[in-house]
């Protein structure tokens, strides 16, 4: 283990490691956003928006990542022609567009799953009391199943962002330079590839946990009205959806 | 008797055929299979190319038993370190950086890099005023990225492929100006492939023997001097009788051993 | 439409990248389990030594992303082996089978999850159960045999069908290591024929088939795994 060559690699690897933070400091909150619709399109009883929403979840969580991104970067590429006629092709043209956006819509298929659980899983009692009171579906789904539902999926959720964050490092195989790449093309420069490969792996092991602590801190804010559960449904529904 | 006999003979028969297998040494050749016209992998998923023609010419020089495998471009020295093959054959320059950590025979062609860009661009006096302010592409841990990062990084943007035909789709789709690859490697490769119409040449061949070191070699793990001896007197030889030159012809027209 | 699926050629391979794929897909699931069982196990002992190796592998795997592992282990694991019995045998050489090695390591990855699975099924089981095996004198052996385990498979299924499907698309990561799954083959006819959109899409397909019937699968298992369980109205 070459800890002088870590020491000196430490610039660039604090270059990609920005990279890697801007990337999902992106696609976390607009995923979030998307996934929100995207659930309650998913649990409508109208056909025409729970169809679309349930193959566009479907896709996403059925194909690899990889095979996402390849698809849109490579894939939309070798129609370079048809988009620049079509006057969309300056976005395509940018890796980090492209990356971004497959990173977006696979977030929000995998959260809008688990938000949908978790809305399906609030107190049904709650929902009709909130009828009963005359509250409509917009102030009834904003005010009573919105907040309970983030509080039941906020485990489940935090480990879809630390994923998130682990899976920018496929965003290195379309030219993005990320905190993987900046690793690698020193581990390939040099060909100490122990060296660098064990200490990326150990700044995405502090990065993870990092995200893992301060979304704990949100959670016992979320809970700090509830007693700790005792292996409720609440945790078996995280634990189900928590080895996504 | 007869039973002894016939034990006897078979005896015989095993013995000629495990004396005629042990002249045979097996060795296993570590190829990339994506760096058209030396080597890739054609229609049927078999390796071919100038590199494949070669090494089985050189293996059967030697009398060595041969075995191909196919290796990503990144981890193919890593590879041979970890004994996952014994030597490598992959249109691989010999420079002073890779010498550190593997064996190189003596050169088996030579190679110069080149830059490509779309037909017409002009090329302005010097490399770096032709790319400045443009976006290069090169495939990782190749001379061709050493030379764009060292040389020309400053003016330019410069982005990494895994393989050349990824950067080949990028550069007919305009993600990148420039590519920088072996002269051979990118006219057999893409300028003569219907992908590469419209792209050329721009400016005189890259002399930077820092950089690009001298020619392509076999690769062998740092002290197999019995191997990397054995393929250079293979080399020889297949030099001698016109194997080599014919292999050449048939890839590439003409003679690209070099002096 | 004719045209799209037109593989050119590339057809037999990109069947045998599926089944690559697959088999990949399926040892690895088993050594994932194996290596579960041993993790909970550790984790859920009185030693604490064991509690505290079990806590490492699953906070360590769990932390770095799987392609950093998969490359790390691929190259370094049957490395570090050789080197080992080269210490004790003299020129001893490891022909790792790639094939092997990579079951091995993406069973190693995701064993981890597996162990985080079977630990929260093994502390599912009602402890009534437990308790009545013991008073009726079954040693603790038994019990864990006789009552335990069987139980918690009911409520691990729902777990092991997720990590299931993070596994088999974790496989398209053998392809970087140069394995020739589908997602290989895909790469290599879309490159080498200038249309990766086509063989992509192939490729995307066949995990989408995958997927489809593992859904199936497994909900099927579910339903078998609890029948005679009294189900609440909802």
């Amino acid at each position: 283990m070459d800890l002088d060559l870590v020491a000196r690699s430490l610039p660039a690897l604090g270059d990609g490691l920005v990279m890697t933070l801007a990337i999902t400091g992106f696609a976390v909150p607009v995923g979030f956003c998307l996934a929100i619709p995207l659930a309650l399109a998913r649990l409508s009883r109208n056909a025409a928006l729970a169809a679309p929403a349930r193959v566009f979840i479907y896709v996403f969580r059925g194909t690899p990542f990889l095979i996402q991104l390849y698809l849109v970067y490579y894939g939309l590429g070798q129609f370079s022609d048809l988009f620049r006629e079509l006057g969309v092709w300056w976005f395509f043209r940018d890796a980090l567009n492209c990356a971004l956006l497959v990173l977006v819509l696979n977030t929000a298929a995998y959260s809008g799953e688990i938000f949908r659980g978790a809305i399906a899983g609030v107190d049904a009692g709650q929902i009709e009391a909130a009828r009963a009171s005359g509250m409509s579906w917009l102030v009834r789904t904003r005010r009573i199943v919105l907040p309970q539902a983030l509080r039941i999926a906020w485990p489940a959720y935090t480990n879809e962002v630390v994923f998130l964050m682990q899976v920018t490092s496929l965003v290195s195989l379309v030219t993005v330079t990320e905190l993987f790449r900046s690793a690698d093309m020193i581990a390939v420069r040099t060909f100490k590839i122990y060296t660098m490969y064990l200490t990326v792996a150990a700044i995405y092991l502090m990065v993870s946990y990092a995200i893992i602590f301060v979304f704990g801190l949100v959670e016992r804010r979320l809970m700090r009205h509830t007693a700790p559960a005792p292996g409720g449904s609440v945790h078996r529904r995280a634990l189900a959806v928590l080895t996504r | 008797m007869k039973r002894v006999i016939i034990t006897a003979l078979a005896v015989v028969f095993c013995l000629s055929g495990a004396a005629k297998a042990e002249e045979l040494k097996k060795v296993r050749i570590g190829t990339e299979g994506a760096y058209a016209p030396f080597n890739l992998i054609d229609q049927n998923g078999q390796l071919a190319g100038f590199d494949i023609d070669v090494g089985n010419a050189l293996c059967a020089a030697a009398k060595f038993d041969c075995e191909w495998v196919t290796q990503d471009w990144d981890g193919i020295i890593p590879g041979l370190q970890a004994e996952k093959y014994d030597a490598i054959l992959a249109a691989m320059s010999i420079t002073a950086e890779r010498a550190e950590v593997v064996d190189f025979t003596d050169p088996y062609y030579q190679e110069l890099g080149v830059i490509v860009g779309k037909q017409g661009t002009e090329y302005k006096g010097s490399y770096a005023d032709t790319v400045a302010g443009k976006v290069i592409g090169i495939q990782s841990s190749t001379t061709h990225e050493n030379f764009a990062r060292d040389r020309l990084g400053d003016v330019a943007e410069v982005k990494t492929y895994d393989t050349v035909e990824q950067a080949h789709l990028d550069l007919t789709a305009g993600r990148i100006d420039f590519f920088i690859d072996g002269v051979i490697a990118v006219t057999g490769g893409f300028l003569e492939t219907d992908l590469g119409t419209g792209f050329a040449i721009i400016g005189p061949e890259i002399f930077d023997k820092e950089i690009y070191g001298d020619g392509a070699g076999i690769a062998v793990r740092k002290g197999d001097d019995e191997l990397r001896e054995a393929f250079n007197a293979a080399l020889k030889q297949i030099r001698a009788d016109g194997t080599y030159q014919s292999i050449s012809d048939k890839h590439f027209g003409v003679d690209i051993f070099g002096s | 439409m004719p045209e799209l699926l037109d593989l050119r050629g590339f057809g037999d391979e990109l069947a045998s990248g599926f089944a690559l794929t697959l088999g990949v897909g399926l040892g690895a699931l088993a050594v994932a389990l194996l290596a579960g069982l041993a993790g909970a196990a550790c984790k859920l002992s009185e030693s604490a030594a064991l509690r505290a190796a079990g806590f490492v592998y699953t906070t360590v795997v769990r932390g770095i992303p799987e392609l950093v592992l998969i490359i790390v282990l691929y190259y370094g694991v049957p490395t570090v082996v050789q080197d080992t019995v080269r210490l004790f045998v003299d020129g001893f050489r490891l022909d790792f089978n790639p094939v092997v090695t990579a079951i091995l390591v993406i069973g190693m990855i995701y064993g981890a999850f597996m162990t985080e699975v079977l630990r929260g099924a093994f502390l599912t089981v009602p402890r009534g159960q437990l308790e009545a095996a013991r008073a009726f004198g079954m040693s603790r052996a038994r019990t864990f045999w006789r009552i335990h385990m069987p139980q918690m498979w009911r409520f691990a299924l729902p777990g092991i069908g997720n990590v299931w499907m993070v596994l088999i698309k974790a496989t398209a990561l053998v392809s970087v290591v140069g394995l020739h799954d589908i997602l290989f083959w895909a790469d290599r006819a879309g490159q080498s024929l200038r249309e990766p959109f086509k063989f992509l899409l192939a490729a995307a397909a066949g995990f989408l088939l995958i997927t489809f019937v593992s859904e199936h699968v497994f909900a099927f298992a579910e339903r078998r795994a609890r029948r005679g369980v009294r189900q609440v109205a909802r």
